[in-house]
């Protein structure tokens, strides 16, 4: 178990103890209508997605052609995150790295600043939930409001998204309604979702119409044009890239490709694999702020680049793999875990298989070895990730770094955080047991003949089970009874 | 260093000795060409967006800005807004409009934002092509025709030639060669403004236009 003064990056993330992550997992369990809210929402989610592929040899193709502009994209990081600063700054954008969220915050408060910004609009990021944008401009004194219908409703709750497309999808229409009649002057209590959605739009309109700044996220980012690609359904992310004065996106470093022409497969299966849908409304391609003849659009735009752990995964041939996600949230939708704890349960910014394997490198083991963990190592993560990523192969990887001896890989940020010099040493001798046929005979000859001193309390075992007892005979002695 | 020095530095150390080979997208793509005539390719275009909850209106090149002026008169538009200079609007000027207003669209966007914001009841843009694949409108905004024209009026007219109907959106970007230039800002937009975030249940009208009706130009004439 880790303690915060462990934290190993020294981000402000939410700290995930064991114990913690135990108890919430519990209640989320026991929880019958967060239950059925997700079990609901996953089943219609895959029913969708399994309805945008007709053509298994399509997909296929699809998805092997995604995996490799993904690789080929990864395999030229460096050079393509070079090329994309240079593009960009030769369209007017202002290109921002950053190594930690802290930094990625002060780089950002620092252009707020810059333009004594009081409000600032938010498109959906899941990069600005990593950092905790949020609370460090509320803390400098600057608003961040989210304008995403999922994350306005969940901003509103004061809660975080529990699905990385869907933020409220753990949420009811009337618990909605409630929070809007609640929170909003003027709003009566209605559970009809076109009435509810005609309420945000009002709210919002107000506030695209007076901010300073629009924040972003970026769903591709194209080096050899410098185009920032958003996707999204509701056209808040046109408003926030659009209307304000001053555009801001921001985006981990491995969302780069290098031509135009690769974002035309990612951006099909992206859309069919998060939600089902053929295309969605809006696909924004930006390359640079207003300039020339253009009459609107943001005087200045910026991209902030973040690493925050990025850079870890990339220095390891196998994790690297993690990098190519492009969070369709496909792999959440089908997970058993998921669907039966909920997002919250998770305690990370990513939940779901994907935060499994990408939170390790933002938080350091210590505050996430139980993470991988939490999988049946089912494989369905795995089966619909659109760029192949084995999941359930670096999860198991995980596990490993995380319960090996410490030092064994100091690369990896917290590993041997779950180390235990007593399961470690008793799995070495099960493992020399199980390889030695003459010792493990001898050791199941033993366990038959004294099984009624096999202790009743087995640890975690027993919690819910009957204990496990070795039975009267040996298989072995049993076929040899047959013969 | 800087933070770019050493994430670049980080980054350079892990990089495979050589990069992958370049990915094919071809080798996807071209076995799945179809063999379609034009009009079977807007016949598909019209499927998937009408899915998406657009509107479509075939038109000519002579009638449609009838069909403008009808359709905003059904809707009791008072004000239409739309670009000066592009090459419809001389066509749209000199049609009669009965109680819509046009108003071409002049100066910067901060002189008139509180009018597009709440006074402007619809915006007429024209379309560079549009995608058959996935019923797609393609748009690239421009000094003429400003980005919000399309997103901040709660309705979007739109102005497609079926002759620039593509099959895929690579064959558009690919076949057009749009990584040679873009402008600020190009879309691909498919129906109105929604959003499924309560619930899953679907809503149009989120931030964007409310209703999206596409008039298609069609040299065949009007039954397509």
């Amino acid at each position: 178990m880790s303690t915060p003064a462990q934290q190993s990056s020294g981000q402000p993330i939410a700290f995930v103890s064991a114990q913690a992550l135990r108890a919430r997992m519990h209640d989320a369990v026991n929880d019958p209508h967060l239950r059925q809210s997700f079990r609901g929402a996953m089943d219609f989610l895959m029913a969708k997605r399994a309805a945008q592929f007709p053509d298994q040899g399509e997909l296929d193709s699809l998805r092997s052609l995604s995996e490799s502009i993904r690789q080929y994209s990864l395999s030229r990081l460096p050079d393509l995150l070079e090329q994309l600063e240079s593009n960009l700054t030769r369209n007017g954008v202002q290109v921002h790295w950053a190594e930690t969220p802290e930094e990625a915050n002060a780089i950002m408060l620092g252009i707020a600043q810059r333009h004594a910004a009081k409000l600032i609009v938010k498109g959906k990021s899941m990069v600005s939930e990593e950092i905790e944008f949020n609370h460090a401009m509320e803390a400098a004194g600057v608003g961040a409001l989210e304008s995403d219908m999922g994350e306005y409703i969940v901003q509103l709750a004061g809660e975080k998204p529990s699905h990385i497309i869907m933020p409220a999808i753990h949420q009811t229409k009337q618990q909605i309604a409630k929070l809007f009649a609640e929170h909003i002057p003027g709003v009566d209590y209605t559970d009809n979702v076109d009435a509810l959605i005609q309420i945000g739009r009002r709210v919002l309109r107000e506030k695209f119409e007076i901010a300073d700044i629009g924040l972003s996220g970026v769903n591709f980012a194209v080096a050899e044009t410098g185009t920032l690609c958003l996707v999204e359904n509701e056209g808040n992310g046109r408003m926030c890239t659009t209307v304000p004065k001053v555009h801001i996106a921001i985006t981990g470093i491995e969302k780069v490709v290098e031509k135009l022409e690769h974002v035309a497969p990612l951006f099909s299966i992206l859309t069919r694999s998060a939600t089902g849908q053929a295309v969605s409304t809006y696909f924004n391609m930006i390359s640079g702020p207003r300039r020339g003849e253009d009459k609107d659009g943001p005087e200045e735009v910026h991209l902030v680049l973040l690493d925050n752990g990025r850079s870890q995964a990339y220095a390891d041939e196998q994790l690297r793999k993690t990098l190519q996600c492009i969070r369709c949230g496909a792999c959440m939708n089908h997970c058993p875990v998921y669907t039966r704890i909920g997002g919250h349960a998770y305690g990370t910014t990513y939940p779901g298989p994907i935060g499994k394997i990408v939170s390790p490198h933002m938080m350091g083991l210590e505050q996430t070895h139980l993470l991988p963990t939490a999988s049946s190592l089912c494989g369905a993560c795995g089966e619909v990730c659109p760029v192949k990523i084995p999941i359930p192969e670096l999860l198991i990887r995980l596990r490993g770094e995380a319960n090996s001896a410490p030092q064994a890989n100091p690369a990896m940020v917290g590993q041997g955080a779950g180390y235990d010099p007593k399961i470690s040493l008793l799995w070495k001798m099960w493992a020399r047991l199980y390889a030695r046929p003459a010792t493990y005979r001898a050791f199941s000859w033993l366990a038959t003949r004294f099984r009624a001193l096999t202790p009743r309390q087995q640890s975690g075992w027993t919690a819910a089970r009957t204990p496990l007892k070795p039975a009267s005979r040996r298989l072995r002695d049993m076929v040899k009874d047959r013969r | 260093m800087s933070a770019r020095e050493r994430i670049l530095a980080k980054l350079r150390k892990a990089r495979p000795e050589l990069p992958l080979r370049q990915p094919s997208l071809d080798a996807h793509y071209a076995p799945r060409a179809r063999d379609e005539s034009r009009q079977e390719r807007l016949a598909r275009f019209r499927t998937g967006i009408e899915g998406f909850h657009a509107d479509v209106h075939i038109s000519t090149a002579d009638n449609w800005p009838q069909v403008l002026a009808t359709l905003c008169a059904e809707k009791n538009i008072q004000t239409l807004m739309y670009g000066a200079s592009t090459q419809a609007a001389p066509q749209l000027e000199g049609t009669p409009f009965g109680g819509t207003t046009l108003r071409p669209w002049a100066g910067r966007f901060e002189d008139i934002k509180t009018d597009l914001f709440h006074r402007v009841d619809a915006g007429f843009t024209l379309a560079r092509g549009a995608i058959a694949e996935t019923g797609s409108l393609i748009l690239w905004p421009s000094g003429e025709e400003p980005r919000t024209l399309s997103l901040i009026p709660p309705i979007h007219f739109v102005l497609l030639d079926a002759a620039t109907i593509h099959p895929t959106f690579y064959d558009a970007l690919v076949g057009e060669n749009w990584a040679g230039g873009l402008p600020t800002n190009a879309l691909l937009i498919s129906g109105p403004s929604k959003t499924a975030d309560i619930q899953q249940t679907l809503a149009y009208g989120a931030h964007g236009p409310k209703e999206l009706i596409v008039i298609v130009i069609n040299v065949e004439g009007e039954r397509a």
